[in-house]
């Protein structure tokens, strides 16, 4: 197993700033705007992302977190059980323009799991997603609107995401499984 | 190998190896470890959200066929599981023995084949007689919920009396808890001793001789539990209780030749609101009922506000769709 650090600290909080004045762009300003981090490593970065924003436009911006562990394909068809953590929208989301945020796009399955948890409860008037790093490898016709790094990887590649909020220090990490298990 | 969800993913689920349910079937409390029960608040926590919506239902278990198979008399426990299996998308079947064919002569086993053959992945069982949902569990391959049986055990019940508690008070650990009535017909005291005991709470059973189960000591002291403490006299249990639990009084326990009378019961054990002062100050009052309104509890208190009885009614369906949604079709470590 090899390690290899693809993002310092240095790195991530330019490409959340950068995130942060892009969402801020292409929205024309913060009306309606909400950040909604998925559960569990998105929620951190939902947070950064609104305070960033909350910092240079000098005005509110509400973050909430959502849960997709009841929506995710793997519960009925698969019979996992993932652990439920808490969803917390302080506000009707109905006509608001969402950013989802997320750590990691991959296949695609947790953005669409998490649209259908979104649209449960209410109706947005858009629905965004910003993530730090697309790997690649989608199984579903699902991209990004903001995307910090394009990280190509192999499938027996990991991406390993360290949070301050988490892990106590910021790192993007990838590492190599040298054989699947 | 179907790639479904990345190890990424899964690692929002899958973190500690500790955070799943061992059961697969949900029988009693008396083997539930405290992380399991801290799960089944954690799981109740997220369904309580969804409850809150505006469109409660989530399509977690689409595709799955939860059974209710109910051979005594039930309007909340059942209503509850039946809600909450919609809410979680199942699709339910009902039974009861009003109208199924045991009625005809279809024997316990027979029928709980027939709901296992019509694709029951959960059947949630109340039978009058203490053990059929063990009997039930080694018989089919359904997962089985214990929904009551006899005067064993109720731990769905037990479950969402700990989840109010914890709601209203906190935490749980340490807390007194007095359960004052028909202690030896109670299948919801049972569970609660085991749940109880094992999220740390101190236990106080209140009750005349004939309403208390013989051979409490024996049983205490043959298991992990902590020590019980055991009194017929109500004004010394609710000393400093951070919690009353009042049971339902059955009248043919007066009828039985158990009780000189119920209105000496009354005298002797209703909650009032002079002995509801000796507890702690906002002490909550639990009933699991149906309520027998001026026999165990005055209605002031029962509607007034340190009781938690209209909250365990909600709670309860959110409990309900923790316990299917955790042993529901699940991969489950034998």
């Amino acid at each position: 197993m090899s390690e290899k650090i693809l993002m310092t600290s240095g790195d991530i909080k330019r490409t959340l700033l950068r995130i942060a004045h892009e969402i801020v762009e292409r929205n024309r300003g913060t009306e309606d705007l909400v950040l909604i981090g998925i559960q569990t490593r998105g929620v951190p970065l939902a947070e950064r992302l609104a305070g960033m924003i909350r910092e240079f436009e000098e005005i509110a911006v509400t973050a909430g977190t959502l849960d997709i562990g009841l929506y995710r394909d793997d519960v009925s068809t698969n019979n996992l059980r993932p652990i439920i953590h808490d969803s917390d929208i302080p506000i009707d989301i109905t006509g608001k323009q969402i950013i989802l945020v997320d750590d990691v796009l991959y296949t695609g399955r947790s953005i669409r799991a998490a649209m259908d948890a979104l649209m449960d409860t209410g109706r947005p008037k858009s629905i965004q997603l910003a993530v730090l790093i697309d790997r690649g490898h989608r199984e579903l016709p699902i991209r990004a609107d903001y995307t910090g790094k394009n990280i190509p990887t192999s499938q027996n590649e990991e991406i390993k995401i360290h949070f301050k909020e988490i892990e106590g220090k910021d790192e993007v990490i990838v590492t190599k499984r040298t054989q699947n298990p | 190998m179907t790639t479904a969800f990345s190890e990424h993913d899964n690692a929002r689920g899958f973190s500690s190896p500790s955070a799943t349910l061992r059961h697969r079937h949900i029988l009693d409390l008396d083997d539930f470890g405290r992380d399991e029960i801290e799960l089944v608040f954690k799981t109740g926590d997220a369904m309580l959200e969804v409850l809150g919506r505006k469109i409660k239902q989530v399509p977690t278990l689409r595709g799955k066929t939860i059974a209710n198979f109910f051979i005594e008399p039930s309007t909340r426990t059942r209503s509850s599981f039946e809600l909450a299996a919609k809410h979680l998308g199942a699709s339910t079947i009902s039974l009861d023995t009003a109208k199924s064919s045991m009625l005809k002569g279809e024997s316990f086993i027979s029928t709980l084949h027939t709901l296992q053959n019509l694709g029951a992945d959960t059947i949630v069982i109340r039978h009058p007689q203490a053990g059929a949902p063990y009997l039930a569990a080694r018989e089919i391959k359904s997962s089985i919920l214990n929904a009551g049986d006899g005067w064993h055990a109720h731990p769905s019940q037990s479950l969402l009396d700990l989840y109010t508690i914890r709601q209203r008070l906190g935490n749980l650990e340490g807390l007194k808890v007095t359960i004052v009535g028909d202690i030896k017909h109670s299948r919801v005291a049972r569970s609660n001793i085991w749940g109880m005991s094992t999220m740390g709470i101190k236990i106080t059973l209140c009750a005349p001789y004939t309403l208390l189960p013989r051979h409490l000591d024996g049983f205490v002291s043959n298991s992990h539990l902590a020590p019980i403490v055991v009194t017929t006299n109500i004004e010394k249990a609710l000393k400093g209780a951070d919690v009353i639990m009042l049971l339902r009084l059955q009248r043919e326990r007066q009828e039985s030749g158990l009780l000189p009378s119920i209105r000496e019961y009354v005298r002797l054990y209703q909650l009032t609101e002079q002995r509801l002062s000796l507890a702690k100050p906002g002490a909550l009052v639990l009933h699991p009922g149906p309520i027998n309104e001026d026999i165990e509890i005055t209605p002031e208190i029962a509607y007034g506000t340190q009781s938690a009885i209209d909250k365990q009614i909600s709670n309860g369906v959110a409990i309900r769709m923790a316990l299917l949604y955790l042993i529901t079709g699940g991969n489950h470590a034998e």
